[in-house]
């Protein structure tokens, strides 16, 4: 029997196992909605399109399947760019559906009709314009294909309504055919086993782990490889909750706010172990700072990440989970006590610290929800200072537990993210830090939280200010302050109450302390507004051109 | 260095924007791009000229690699190769000037293939160093116009380049 082509969409996003949608319709996509009346695929409408990308990428944070989301042409589309270029930084896997207009007026600048294969080009690891009916099925295997596999990332079908109304005969096939896409799981033998001996020869290992490390699920395999080895752990923001926080060997995230006792151990470490991480420029700084002294194994899927930035002595390409199992049995146990006593004595010497004047501090709300939440809560942060705090005074016991912007460090992800993240794990807690700046950004998808039902625990680190921003100023252009105070905050407490949600505002540490336990218990959504001092600064911090060994404090 | 890359890449539509898109955002800067059909339809090869060190152009190859649509990337630079360009030129030629002109041509093992009322078409084949001589030879008659195809390349010998197999190695070092 023939069926629509937007009929048989539905019919492969089932095959796929898909079980959620965040979108919003408009008239080229409408073919594909009126297909969504008979499945099973919850559709989530959010309030804006950016808020569907990034819902569609919390939630597939969360829980490692392909996030799907969907736009009309034109407006609907381009409003999905900033999500699909998170998703790509972060690599992400996602599958975005845009309607487009008709073939026949492809290329005529048609009402709402946008390029957007060639708009997101640089930001889609494939992306695909269905120009025959026929070739639906074939291109929707294939997109959750490249974007599942290897190194994640977003992949977009431009799907022109005429197709999406033309019928087919549905068959969704069992194999496709990417000649051009083979990605690299099993390391290379030889490469292994020369790892594994550098590892063995060295005396001060650290590992430097990465998102990699979330993405392959290898998270057993690098505790056994650092327990193993008694090499301290350093990870990046993406690599947040990929090692046990609360470990001994863990020091925490390196680079520009990362521990002093993390860079430091990097700076005298004799052998560098990254795995599934990029020496991202904020993680480097300068580059012939870092460490210096160490052989540096790389262990990574994308093979354009190796020696991009850095040069690396010993290359592994594959998937890091696949490699570490098997650089395991090639290691007999070492306990580098001097290194790990040197290491323990850094963390003494360079401990985080602030100061305490009666404000409110953020870190020490920070602290204070560290012990009380729930081990298996899962965190989301927007960006900016809050951001940085949040990295550095939480831990987490578990991968996909910490959601944040990194490569893109988009302002406005937290809040779709953290709807995409509660849907996608409805059993577990979820927390927002976010800033008062961010919050502006994306808050109407409060609205998507009030009608989904969801509960989520809100902290916005109000300072009144774009405090990353102003920081910033503050360094680098002589406290010529300008643009970074936000003169006009809405009551943030209030405007809980207006979707239906709890809110508080909290001015003092007592208050806080006194109100948390009941709000995370609460059984509805939650705004806390906590009106920080606006002057705290993240640190440490290392100033531009400077080394990661030379952080100020 | 000039490096000389051989690339297969499926023959979709838009691969020739996302491999000239890539050259462009990174920063690469291509001195010479040939593309058309192999023996196989569905696969298109490109012979790619690059400017840069050997690190820049290891980094362009490996991301080149991760487009979906590219099979395989060769840097065939060091090894032995043939290469050829076509250039056709225009030059100016009163009737006093012809003779000298077409002993040109004939040295050069190149072809008249237009004859206007002040004008020579010439249509020349050859590696780099045969171009530049016979436009440096032809330009005292005052060249009106020239048009090159890009330079395509392939190894000598039995050796493939870039085989239209599944396979997607690199050859890159
Ligand atoms: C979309 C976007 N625009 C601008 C920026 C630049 N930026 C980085 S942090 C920041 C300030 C964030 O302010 P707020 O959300 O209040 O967080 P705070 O730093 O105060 O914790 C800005 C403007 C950005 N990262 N993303
Ligand atoms: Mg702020």
């Amino acid at each position: 029997m023939e069926i629509t082509v937007a009929e048989a969409l539905v019919r492969c996003l089932e095959q796929e196992g898909v079980e959620m949608i965040f979108g919003y319709p408009g008239g080229a996509i409408l073919p594909v909605y009126d297909a969504l009346n008979n499945t099973s695929i919850k559709h989530v409408l959010v309030r804006h399109e950016q808020g569907a990308a990034h819902a569609a990428d919390g939630y597939a944070r969360v829980t490692g399947k392909v996030g799907v989301c969907m736009a009309t042409s034109g407006p609907g589309a381009t409003n999905l760019i900033t999500g699909i270029a998170n998703a790509y930084m972060d690599s992400v896997p996602m599958v975005v559906i845009t309607g487009q207009v008709a073939t026949t007026q492809v290329g005529t600048d048609a009402f709402q009709e946008v390029d957007i294969t060639g708009i997101t080009l640089p930001i889609t690891k494939h992306n695909y314009l269905v120009k025959e009916p026929e070739q639906l099925p074939a291109i929707v295997k294939k997109a959750f294909h490249i974007a599942a596999t290897g190194r994640p990332g977003p992949v977009l079908i431009d799907l022109p309504k005429d197709v999406a109304e033309a019928m087919i005969e549905f068959i969704y096939p069992k194999t496709i055919e990417l000649s051009g896409y083979k990605p690299t799981y099993k390391g290379h033998t030889s490469m292994v086993q020369q790892a594994a001996r550098l590892i063995m020869k060295a005396e001060r290992p650290v590992i430097y782990a990465g998102g990699g490390i979330r993405i392959s699920g290898a998270a057993p395999e690098l505790l056994q490889l650092a327990e193993t080895i008694s090499a301290p752990v350093t990870h990046t923001l993406m690599g947040l909750g990929c090692f046990p926080g609360k470990h001994p060997l863990c020091l925490g995230m390196l680079g520009l706010h990362g521990t002093r006792y993390a860079n430091q151990a990097v700076t005298e470490c004799d052998c560098l172990i990254a795995v599934g991480a990029r020496f991202d420029d904020r993680v480097v700084a300068k580059i012939s700072g870092f460490a210096p002294t160490a052989k540096i194994i790389h262990v990574d899927i994308d093979p354009a990440e190796i020696g991009k930035n850095l040069r690396i002595h010993l290359p592994i390409v594959g998937d890091v989970k696949n490699v570490l199992r098997a650089i395991q049995p090639l290691l007999e146990i070492k306990d580098n006590t001097p290194w790990v006593k040197r290491v323990q004595e850094l963390k003494k010497e360079y401990p985080l610290q602030y100061s305490r004047d009666g404000l409110l501090k953020p870190q020490f709300i920070l602290e204070k929800l560290n012990e009380l939440k729930d081990d298996s809560a899962i965190v989301v942060t927007d960006v900016g200072q809050h951001q940085m705090w949040a990295a550095q005074y939480l831990r987490f016991a578990e991968p996909r537990s910490f959601l944040s912007s990194g490569g893109l460090g988009a302002m406005g992800f937290c809040l779709p993210a953290a709807v995409g993240a509660k849907l996608g794990a409805p059993d577990k807690d979820v927390i927002v830090i976010i800033g008062d700046g961010g919050f502006q950004m994306t808050m109407q998808e409060l609205g998507t939280a009030a009608e989904q039902l969801l509960n989520l625990k809100i902290f916005i680190l109000n300072n009144h200010r774009l405090g990353m921003v102003r920081q910033l100023q503050e360094f680098y252009y002589d406290k010529r302050y300008i643009s970074a105070d936000l003169q006009f905050n809405p009551d943030f407490a209030e405007l809980a109450k207006i979707y239906g949600m709890e809110g508080h505002t909290v001015t003092t540490e007592e208050q806080l302390e006194e109100i948390l336990p009941q709000v995370l218990a609460s059984p509805t959504s939650v705004i806390i507004n906590c009106m920080i001092d606006p002057n705290e600064n993240v640190m440490p911090m290392i100033l531009s051109g400077s080394t990661i060994s030379e952080a100020i404090d | 260095m000039r490096h000389t890359l051989a690339v297969t890449v499926e023959n979709n539509p838009g691969v020739l924007t996302r491999v000239a898109g890539l050259f462009s955002r990174r920063g690469f800067n291509i001195d010479s791009l040939a593309v058309g059909r192999t023996e196989n339809p569905r696969v298109s090869r490109m012979t790619i000229i690059v400017e840069g060190d050997d690190m820049v152009v290891e980094q362009v190859a490996k991301q080149l690699h991760k487009l979906i649509d590219v099979i395989k990337i060769s840097d065939i630079t060091r090894n032995a190769y043939v290469d050829r360009e076509l250039v056709m030129i225009k030059v100016h030629a009163e009737p006093s000037a012809r003779a000298e002109i077409m002993q040109l041509v004939d040295i050069f093992r190149a072809r008249i293939v237009d004859v206007g009322p002040k004008t020579l078409t010439i249509e020349v084949t050859g590696d780099e160093g045969k171009i530049d001589a016979i436009e440096l030879s032809l330009r005292p008659f005052g060249i009106k116009e020239l048009v090159r195809t890009g330079k395509i390349a392939m190894l000598r010998g039995v050796k493939n380049s870039a085989k239209n197999n599944s396979q997607k190695e690199e050859d890159v070092k």
